[in-house]
C-alpha cells in the first residue's frame, strides 16, 4: 500500500491547481452539484406544476419531459449536449458549463416528479380551504400548498442533492476537472497506488454524501410531527 | 445550422453490426450484473435484519458506503484497483477473462446490491413482525421463517421498486464505457469518432435506451394497477 501517493497530491485532490490555477478537485464537484440542484429545482418546480395542471396541452410536454429523460442515461445526456451543443448552436460550449446544464436537465426531471408527489401527498382538503376562502387556484397554489409541499420535500431535495453530488463524476468524461479526473489524472502520472487512490476519492464523495444523507434522515424524523392532515 | 443528416449510414452495414453488438453487450452485462445484485443485495438484507451484531454492522457499512460514492468512481476502483482488493488467484482467472467486462460487473453489481438491499429491508419491514415471531412460535428456525414465511410476502411488495432498480442497473451500465467494454453508449461514441455522424449515432441509441426503459416502466404500472391492489393484511 502506497498512502504517501494521496497524501502527496492531497490539496489537488481537494481543490485542484488552485489558487495558482483554475479550480478542481472536490470543490469543482460540489459546486457543479450546487448549481445543478440549484437550477433543477426552478426547471422541476415548473414542470412538476405543468404536470399537475388540468389543462392536457399543458401537462403534454411536462410527462414527456419526465418521461425521456428518466429514461435515458445521464451519460447520454452528457453527450447530447457536449457533442451535438456545437451542431445546434454553431458553436461550442466549454465543458463544465455543458455538464451543468445536462445535470439540469437530467435533475429536474427527478425534481419535477418530487414535486408532483409532495403536491398530491398534501390532502386535497387544503386546496379546497384555500378555494373556500376565495383564493384563486394559483394564489391557493402559491400561498397555502407550495409552502407545506415544499417543505415536506426538504428530505427528498437533499437526497436528490446527493445523488447529483455522486452523478458530478460523469462529468470526467468530457474532461472537466472534478474530483474524479483529478484522480484519474494523478493515478496516470503516478501509476503506481490506483486502488489507494480510488479509495480515498470514495472516502471523499462519502463524507459529503453521507453526511447529507445524515441530515436528511434527521430532518424527515423531526419534520414528521408537522404533517398537515 | 451546417450539419448533413446520414441515416442510411448508421442504420446499415458495418455501423448498424455495431449499434447491434453493443445492444448485446448492453443487455449481457446489465443481466449477469442483475442476477449477481440480486443475490448480494438479498444476502445483505438477511444480514441487516438478523440481528447478530457484527453482520448488521458489516451490512449497514456496505450498503451506506456503496450507496453514497459514485458508481463512476466505484468501476475504476475494480478496474484499477483490483489486485488490491482480490486474491491473487481471482484476479489471475479474470485476466484470462474479458477484464473490463468482468470489472464492470463487480462495479454494478456491488452497487446495484446495496440499492436492491434497502428495498428488500423495507419490503421485509412491511411485513408485520407478528409473522416472523408466529412462524417462529410454530417451530421454523430463523432462517426457514425468512424462507417459507416473511420473503414470499415481502418480494410481491417489492417487485416495482426492485424493477426500477434493474432500469437504473440498466441505464447505469453505459457508465462501463469508460473502461472500456464496448457496449451501446460505447458504440454510439465510436461511431461518432468514425464518422461524425454523432447525431445520428446518438439518437439511434438513445431511442433504444428509452424504448426499453419506457418498456417496463409502462409494465411496472400495469402490474402496480392489476397485482399490488389484491395484497390484504
Amino acid at each position: 500500500m502506497q498512502w504517501d501517493v494521496v497524501w502527496r497530491n492531497f490539496d489537488y485532490l481537494l481543490v485542484g491547481s488552485w489558487p495558482q490555477g483554475p479550480l478542481g478537485g472536490l470543490a469543482m464537484s460540489v459546486m457543479l452539484a450546487i448549481g445543478g440542484i440549484f437550477g433543477a429545482f426552478w426547471l422541476g418546480l415548473g414542470f412538476g406544476l405543468l404536470r399537475l395542471s388540468e389543462r392536457w396541452w399543458l401537462r403534454l410536454p411536462a410527462v414527456i419531459y419526465v418521461e425521456v429523460i428518466r429514461g435515458i442515461p445521464l451519460l447520454m445526456l452528457i453527450f447530447w449536449f457536449y457533442f451535438l451543443a456545437p451542431i445546434v448552436l454553431g458553436h461550442t460550449l466549454p465543458e463544465a458549463e455543458s455538464a451543468l446544464v445536462a445535470f439540469i436537465v437530467f435533475t429536474g426531471a427527478y425534481i419535477a416528479e418530487i414535486v408532483r408527489a409532495g403536491v398530491l401527498a398534501l390532502p386535497y382538503g387544503q386546496m379546497e380551504a384555500a378555494r373556500g376562502t376565495g383564493l384563486s387556484k394559483t394564489q391557493a397554489m402559491v400561498y397555502v400548498i407550495l409552502p407545506q409541499a415544499l417543505r415536506n420535500m426538504i428530505p427528498s431535495f437533499v437526497n436528490q442533492f446527493v445523488s447529483l453530488t455522486k452523478d458530478t463524476s460523469l462529468a470526467y468524461i468530457i474532461g472537466v476537472s472534478e474530483l474524479t479526473r483529478t484522480a484519474t489524472q494523478i493515478n496516470n502520472r503516478e501509476l503506481t497506488a490506483p486502488a489507494e487512490l480510488f479509495f480515498t476519492i470514495a472516502v471523499l464523495y462519502f463524507i459529503v454524501c453521507w453526511t447529507l444523507t445524515a441530515a436528511s434522515r434527521r430532518l424527515e424524523r423531526q419534520m414528521a410531527r408537522y404533517q398537515a392532515r | 445550422m451546417q450539419y448533413n443528416f446520414d441515416w442510411k449510414l448508421v442504420l446499415s452495414g458495418e455501423y448498424l453490426q455495431w449499434i447491434i453488438d453493443g445492444v448485446v453487450v448492453t443487455c449481457q452485462i446489465s443481466a449477469i450484473s442483475l442476477v449477481l445484485a440480486m443475490a448480494l443485495g438479498t444476502l445483505i438484507a438477511v444480514m441487516r435484519l438478523s440481528g447478530v451484531r457484527p453482520l448488521v454492522w458489516f451490512s449497514a457499512g456496505f450498503t451506506e458506503f456503496f450507496r453514497n460514492t459514485p458508481l463512476l468512481v466505484q468501476i475504476f476502483f475494480w478496474y484499477f484497483g483490483s489486485d488490491a482488493v482480490l486474491p491473487a488467484a481471482v484476479n489471475q482467472w479474470l485476466y484470462k477473462q474479458n477484464f473490463e467486462f468482468a470489472a464492470g460487473v463487480i462495479a454494478l453489481a456491488v452497487y446495484t446490491a446495496a440499492f436492491i438491499a434497502e428495498e428488500i429491508r423495507s419490503g421485509i419491514f412491511s411485513i408485520p413482525r407478528t409473522q416472523l415471531e408466529a412462524s417462529r412460535a410454530c417451530g421454523l428456525t430463523f432462517l426457514q421463517a425468512m424462507r417459507y414465511v416473511v420473503l414470499p410476502q415481502a418480494f410481491r411488495i417489492i417487485v416495482p421498486p426492485l424493477i426500477s432498480q434493474a432500469l437504473n442497473l440498466f441505464k447505469n451500465s453505459s457508465l462501463c464505457m469508460t473502461i472500456g467494454v464496448m457496449e451501446l453508449t460505447y458504440m454510439a461514441r465510436q461511431i461518432e469518432s468514425y464518422t461524425f455522424h454523432g447525431f445520428e449515432a446518438f439518437t439511434v441509441s438513445t431511442l433504444i435506451y428509452l424504448a426499453i426503459s419506457l418498456l417496463v416502466s409502462f409494465s411496472i404500472t400495469q402490474y402496480n394497477r392489476h397485482f399490488l391492489r389484491t395484497i390484504k393484511y
